[in-house]
This record gives C-alpha cells, structure tokens and sequence, in this order.
C-alpha cells in the first residue's frame, strides 16, 4: 500500500475519460444527455420557435403596411441598420432595467433582429411581382385586396421563406449568447464549460454540435416547406 | 423578483455616471477590443478578399463562394470561440482564429458577388479596347464592384466588432470582460459597458459607410447610398 502522494477526490462515476479531459468522452455525453444536453436543446429550440414566430407575424404585419404605404418603409429601415449594429450581449443587458433578467428580455432582443431580417425581405419580396403580371390581373378585373391574396402573396413566398432561413438560422447561432443573461438553451453548456480553469472539451463539442445540427435541420425543414407551398420554385429563390 | 423590482430605467443614469467615472479604463477596454478585431479582420481579409476577386474574376466557384457564407452563418460565434479555445488555449489566439472564420464568409461572399456581377457587355468593351486582363479586373471590375465588395467588408467588421464582446469569456479582454463581470462591475457597469459596445460597433459601420461612399464610383453614388439596409444585399 502506497500512502505517498495527493488525495485526488474521486466523486465517483467520472470516467477516465473526463478526468484527463479527453478530445470526446461519449460516455458523459450519454450519462449527461437526459440531465444537460436535451433540456437545452429543447429550450434553445422553444427560444427559436417563439423569437422567430413572433417576429414573422410583427414582419409580415408591418411588411403589408410598408406594401400599403411606402412611407413607412424608411424610417423602419434605418431603424433595423442601427439595431444590427447592436451586439447582442450588450442588447440583452440594455434591456435588464426594463425587464429584468428573464426570458422576455432573451425573446424581445431576438424578436428584434429576426425583425431585421424579415422586415425587409417581406417588403422585397412583396414588390417582386412582374408587372405586366400584375397588370393582367388588373385587366382581369382583380380587385387591390384580390390581387395581393392571390398574386403578390404567392409569388412572395419563395423569397419569404429565404429570410425566414436566415432568420431561423441566426436566431439560432444568437441564441447561445443568450446563456450570459440567465442559464438557458444551448450557450449554457458551452458558457458553464468555459468558465472553468480546464474546460471540458466533451461538454463544449456536444453543446456547439447540437447547436449546428439544430440550426441545419431547421433550414432543411424551411427548404422542404418552401418545396410544398411552392413547387414552381425548386431552382433557388 | 416583483416589477416594481426590475423595472429600474433610472439604472442608466448610474451606468453614464459609471462611464463618466472609468472613462481611461473603458478607453483601454476598447482599444484592446479594437486591436483583437483588426487583427481578425485583417486575416480574413488577407484570406477571403483575393480569392473572392479572382473566382468573380473567372465566373468560378459560386457554389463555394456563396456557400461560405451559409456555412459561417450557421456556426455560432460562441461555439467558435469555445472549439478554438480548446484546439489553441486560452488567450489572443484562440479568439483571433475564430472570429476570422466568423469573418471570411461575408467578405469572400460579397467580394465573389460583386466582381462576378459586373456588366459582361461592360467588360467585354473593355477587352475590345485593347485591355488586358490585369487591367480589366484593376479599371473595371474592382471600381465597379466596390460598393457591394466593401459591403461585404462592413458587415464582417461589424460582425466581429460586436463578437469580440463574447472574446471575453476566454481571455480575449475588451469591453466583455466588464458585461460578463457583474459581481465586479455592478449593474451600471455592465450597462456602461454595454453602452460603449454598442456606441463601438456603430461607429465602425458609419466609418465603414463612408469609406464605401468615398471608393463608390462617382456614376453609382446616388443608386447605392440610397439603400441602407444591409440585409437585402446578401445573397442566399
């Protein structure tokens, strides 16, 4: 028996893997996916899902009164340039006074920049109709309301749903920031892991995988859905 | 927490207070943000400008000049910072690498479309009056492109600006390291810190906007100053 040497507390379960902090333990990735890594990814997912929703409806709502009255489309822009400008962690932090450290301050900072997105993509695309096509449709007798239903609208989609792509996709990657307000979605993980004096590459590669693969399978969803609401635009949009 | 609780506005009049009070040590804060950003910025740049150039220049290689940037939009800035620090240690390194990558895809992007875009009919006149092709890409392509090249430039800048923030949770200093540190800074250091990121990263797109506007050919100047919005221009 050997009694030279440190007491290394073994808090039991950890694998020889974590202690020397190999390049991927997949062991604590099973043992911890139930208890770290599906919680977040199902909060990262509810962050996207609500953020990306709420800022379509406020998108499109706004996109149709810009389609109505063009004045309203400048000072919205400018707006959205000088917010896109804006970090995103200071942007979670500005908003603290108003709404304290919660998830409405998280949805309202990324509601914002899906709004700088969207926005302007509804409005292009709303005006991307041909207009010899929209002339027959007046010839036709088509009332304004009729042809935004049934022309505008339709041919908008395509181009719609490639913001709502980046959108989705960048609400994603912003998401993970979110972590430094309050311990929530995917960034957690990641944040918890490098704040220790030895990150633990395992929790870090798991996290940021789960992240990316969110983020493709979200846009590969959008492209299937696109492919269904409009089949005329299988070539790009 | 009540509402009564967290509805504080009054805090930013703290936090300017903060700002008044630390203005040497929050200018020291920005320069070291501004020195880990340039030098990101300076390798993308080195990186993806020329090779953006040449395949406009060829009509080559859209699928990977427009990809890049798909693909750097999906990977989160954070999780770029986190892989770097575990392939490169902690410190200037790590987040220089990764906020370069976050970098390239813009400008690579921008710089393919622009010079890819401009006018055929444009360059062939330009072949028929006896140019090389040297000079086809130096009088023409490079002038004419410009506005939409340097966009790309702008939103990569601005990009990192902002994300150097993030540097902070591994070394890289700046601005961050007051945001990421409220049991030292208080609530109003946080919010002054965040006040001079977002003053920071503003002021680098109104730079970057004038210089577009100066390397704008004096022909294109009233068509591209009109549209603001960034957004619009990237392609996916």
């Amino acid at each position: 028996m050997t009694a030279a040497g440190p007491v290394i507390p073994n808090f039991g379960g950890a694998s020889s893997c974590v202690l020397r902090n190999g390049l991927f333990c997949l062991g604590w990735v099973r043992q911890h996916w139930s208890d770290t890594l599906a919680p977040a990814l199902v909060q990262h997912l509810e962050l996207t899902v609500i953020a990306v929703g709420l800022g379509f409806a406020i998108a499109l709502a706004g996109g149709l009164a810009a389609h109505r009255y063009r004045r309203a489309e400048q000072p919205f822009s400018v707006v959205s340039a000088l917010l896109y400008t804006i970090p995103s962690l200071a942007l979670f932090q500005l908003l603290v006074p108003f709404t304290g450290i919660s998830l409405t301050t998280i949805e309202i900072a990324l509601v914002a920049y899906t709004l700088v997105i969207l926005f302007p993509t509804i409005v292009v695309a709303l005006r991307s109709a041909p207009p010899e096509v929209l002339e027959a449709a007046r010839g036709m007798g088509l009332t304004p309301r009729q042809i935004l239903v049934r022309i505008e609208l339709p041919l908008a989609v395509p181009a719609i749903v490639g913001g709502l792509r980046i959108a989705v996709v960048s609400t994603i990657s912003t998401g993970t920031i979110a972590a430094f307000l309050m311990p929530e979605g995917l960034g957690h993980p990641i944040i918890f892991a490098l704040s220790e004096p030895h990150p633990f590459k395992t929790e870090i590669y798991a996290a940021g995988a789960l992240a990316i693969g969110l983020a493709l399978v979200c846009d590969a969803t959008l492209v299937v859905a696109r492919a269904l609401l409009a089949p005329w635009s299988r070539r790009g949009a | 927490m009540s509402l009564a609780d967290e509805f504080r506005p009054g805090t930013f009049v703290q936090a300017l207070h903060f700002i008044a009070g630390n203005v040497g040590f929050l200018a020291g804060k920005t320069l070291e943000q501004l020195e880990l950003s340039g030098a990101s910025i300076a390798i993308a740049l080195a990186l993806a400008l020329p090779l953006g150039v040449v395949l406009g220049h060829l009509h080559r290689g859209s699928a990977f000049a427009i990809g890049a940037s798909i693909v750097g939009r999906a990977l989160p800035s954070l999780v770029l910072i986190g892989v770097f620090l575990t392939v490169l240690g902690i410190g200037f390194l790590n987040n220089m690498v990764a906020l370069a990558v976050l970098a390239i895809g813009p400008i690579l992007t921008n710089a393919y479309v622009a010079i890819n875009g401009v006018d055929r009919d444009l360059v062939e006149a330009a072949r028929a009056m006896g140019m090389s092709d040297r000079q086809v890409l130096a009088r023409i392509e490079l002038p004419l492109g410009a506005p939409l090249l340097l966009t790309g430039v702008r939103i990569a800048a601005v990009t990192v600006v902002a994300t150097a923030t993030i540097a902070a949770v591994d070394g890289g200093g700046g601005l961050g390291d007051v945001i990421v540190n409220q049991a030292s800074y208080r609530l109003q250091g946080v919010l002054g810190a965040s006040l001079c990121v977002m003053a920071l990263s503003a002021a680098v797109w109104l730079a970057l906007l004038a210089l577009q506007a100066l390397a704008t050919p004096r022909g294109l100047r009233a068509a591209t100053l009109l549209e603001l919005s960034d957004y619009g221009k990237e392609r996916l």
